[in-house]
């Protein structure tokens, strides 16, 4: 689904000495079956716009549009459980969302709400199960019996479940031991390709952004700051400087690289060992000419 | 939802009220919420009502802002004023409907409890809107003090009260965080059956049992690293001082109060 912002502002407690305003004259298009990378930092707006793709909240001047929903302030859409059934929301922390007796019931929980046939919740499971990495023996523990990264899975299961078309992630891998995180992003990427997602992920990592993502939205005090491929943002060192936001390591070391040794190598978004290997190929040739 | 509640509420400021001694607030309103029942006639609740706005006024916090924080209770106050026009029959009978009579005195005593109740509302809600928790306990474990002699436990009552103060607005963002979740997982709380309704709080409220024991366990445990052993012998980071404002500010109170025996009726 297209998700579209409209000029969104939205204002926390309007009217009150406490009233503030978390986003201003917010727009963007996020063609469907994209990978989007949101990042900003704290209290820049990111977990408030991401209530918006669902309509927890509606925007306090402009529109929000998902798919064929229209969310403004003067109406939100009657359908508003079926605009969620198709827009999955992870938030930060989602072990905190468990409450039933057993995995299984848990997993099941959002499906069922959404009027999913138990036949088609248990295939679901079965699929989703080892896809977020856990062992189907768990099924029939108590959730808060498990340790914080199985209860993480589980959440995540929780939603995945739902099959929405919409994947919104909330640093999701923020908490996980590096081995974890990278195999949860993974996860994401595979289920993202398979399915077609369009993927939301607010990150505080550069790192997840430029591997992933096709798209990233720079968030800055409750706005747009800067928006583009990874690519086209993350080579502006100074712009992200200036909103405490750091470039990816590959790029520093293309940076430092370009600077000790003049040879210029170009950012296509390539991984660690990628760039090893173009360099001993610039140096080889840079031997060889001589 | 919660942001229409303001009753606990702190708003940050400089004013007058902000600055006065803590013990001092809590026993003006304390004593005007006694003297609040001796008002009789028009001269002594303006005087009260002149008082409590003026008092307001000070604060410099919004008076709308107030007011419509007061909704959940306006619903009590014009209950208590209904509930009056029905049932008092005194004094002379101003219009007759379908049988029902309207009587002056119903009119004049639904009015004053209303206004009464409105006072004590405003007044009381005053103290926390200008007064932070911890000041607001601090005060409290003083004023209570005496009754150590008797083997009170004031200072862990004090610990309690100033816990749980502070706890309100973590519980707040934490239920709202998880009906979010919740809700993004298809759980409807605002429409259906009551029946359903009241399935969907448990989603709701056992994750929230977990996160309130697990913090609490936290925080004991926190609190032990640091060889918190309670009152005996512990030192105070603020030294609460009656200040010359606060005696001109108790004299005033009295003034109000002096005026208000002299006006009502006996």
């Amino acid at each position: 689904m297209d998700i579209t912002f409209k000029d969104v502002s939205y204002i926390y407690q309007a009217n009150s000495p406490f009233s503030h305003k978390a986003l201003e004259d917010l727009s963007f298009h996020i063609p469907s079956g994209t990978f989007v990378a949101v990042i900003g930092h704290t209290g820049s707006g990111k977990s408030t716009l991401i209530q918006h793709l669902n309509g927890l909240l509606t925007p306090t001047i402009g529109e929000v549009q998902i798919g064929d929903y229209f969310i403004n302030a003067d109406k939100k859409p009657e359908n508003l459980k079926e605009l969620r059934s198709r827009v999955g929301v992870v938030f930060q922390y989602p072990e905190h969302q468990l409450f039933d007796e057993t995995v299984a019931k848990d997993i099941a929980f959002g499906p069922k709400n959404f009027g999913v046939s138990e036949q088609e919740i248990e295939s679901r499971i079965e699929e989703i199960i080892p896809a977020v990495g856990l062992d189907k023996q768990l099924l029939e523990r108590s959730p808060f019996d498990l340790s914080g990264g199985q209860m993480r899975r589980v959440a995540i299961a929780g939603v995945l479940a739902i099959k929405p078309e919409v994947l919104v992630l909330d640093e999701p891998t923020a908490g996980l031991d590096p081995r974890g995180q990278r195999e949860m992003m993974d996860m994401f990427y595979r289920l993202h390709k398979e399915r077609k997602l369009t993927t939301i992920l607010v990150t505080h990592s550069m790192e997840d952004a430029v591997r992933y993502a096709d798209h990233v939205i720079i968030m800055n005090k409750g706005t747009k700051y800067m928006e583009g491929t990874p690519e086209e943002v993350f080579i502006q060192r100074d712009a992200l400087n200036k909103v405490q936001l750091d470039v990816p390591e590959v790029i520093q070391f293309i940076n430092s690289f370009e600077e000790r040794f003049h040879i210029k190598i170009p950012f296509k978004r390539q991984s660690v060992q990628e760039l090893a290997i173009q360099i001993q190929q610039v140096l080889k040739g840079a031997e060889s000419s001589e | 939802m919660n942001n229409m509640m303001i009753i606990g509420q702190y708003v940050p400021g400089n004013s007058l009220v902000h600055r006065l001694d803590p013990r001092m607030k809590i026993t003006i309103i304390f004593l005007f919420v006694i003297f609040v029942f001796f008002a009789n006639n028009v001269a002594s609740y303006s005087i009260l009502t002149v008082f409590a706005i003026i008092t307001t006024a000070v604060t410099r916090i919004p008076f709308r802002f107030i007011l419509k924080g007061l909704t959940p209770v306006w619903f009590l106050i014009i209950f208590t004023f209904i509930l009056h026009l029905i049932v008092t029959k005194e004094g002379t009978v101003l219009f007759e409907l379908l049988g029902f009579k309207l009587y002056t005195g119903a009119l004049i005593q639904g009015f004053a409890i209303s206004l009464r109740f409105f006072l004590l509302i405003l007044i009381t809600s005053l103290l926390t809107l200008t007064t932070t928790p911890i000041e607001i306990t601090d005060a409290i474990e003083d004023m209570l003090h005496p009754l150590k002699k008797i083997k009170f436990p004031v200072h862990e009552l004090a610990l309690m009260m100033s816990i749980s103060l502070r706890f309100i607005p973590t519980l707040l963002q934490e239920t709202d965080k998880i009906s979010k979740a919740q809700a993004s997982r298809g759980v409807d709380f605002r429409t259906g059956p009551i029946k359903e309704r009241l399935k969907a709080v448990v989603p709701l409220l056992v994750p929230l049992f977990v996160s309130a024991f697990k913090r609490a366990e936290e925080l004991a445990m926190a609190m032990e690293a640091r060889g918190y052993q309670g009152g005996e012998g512990r030192s105070k980071l603020r030294q609460l001082k009656i200040e010359r404002i606060d005696i001109f500010v108790l004299s005033l109170f009295i003034l109000v109060i002096a005026g208000l025996f002299l006006t009502r009726n006996y």
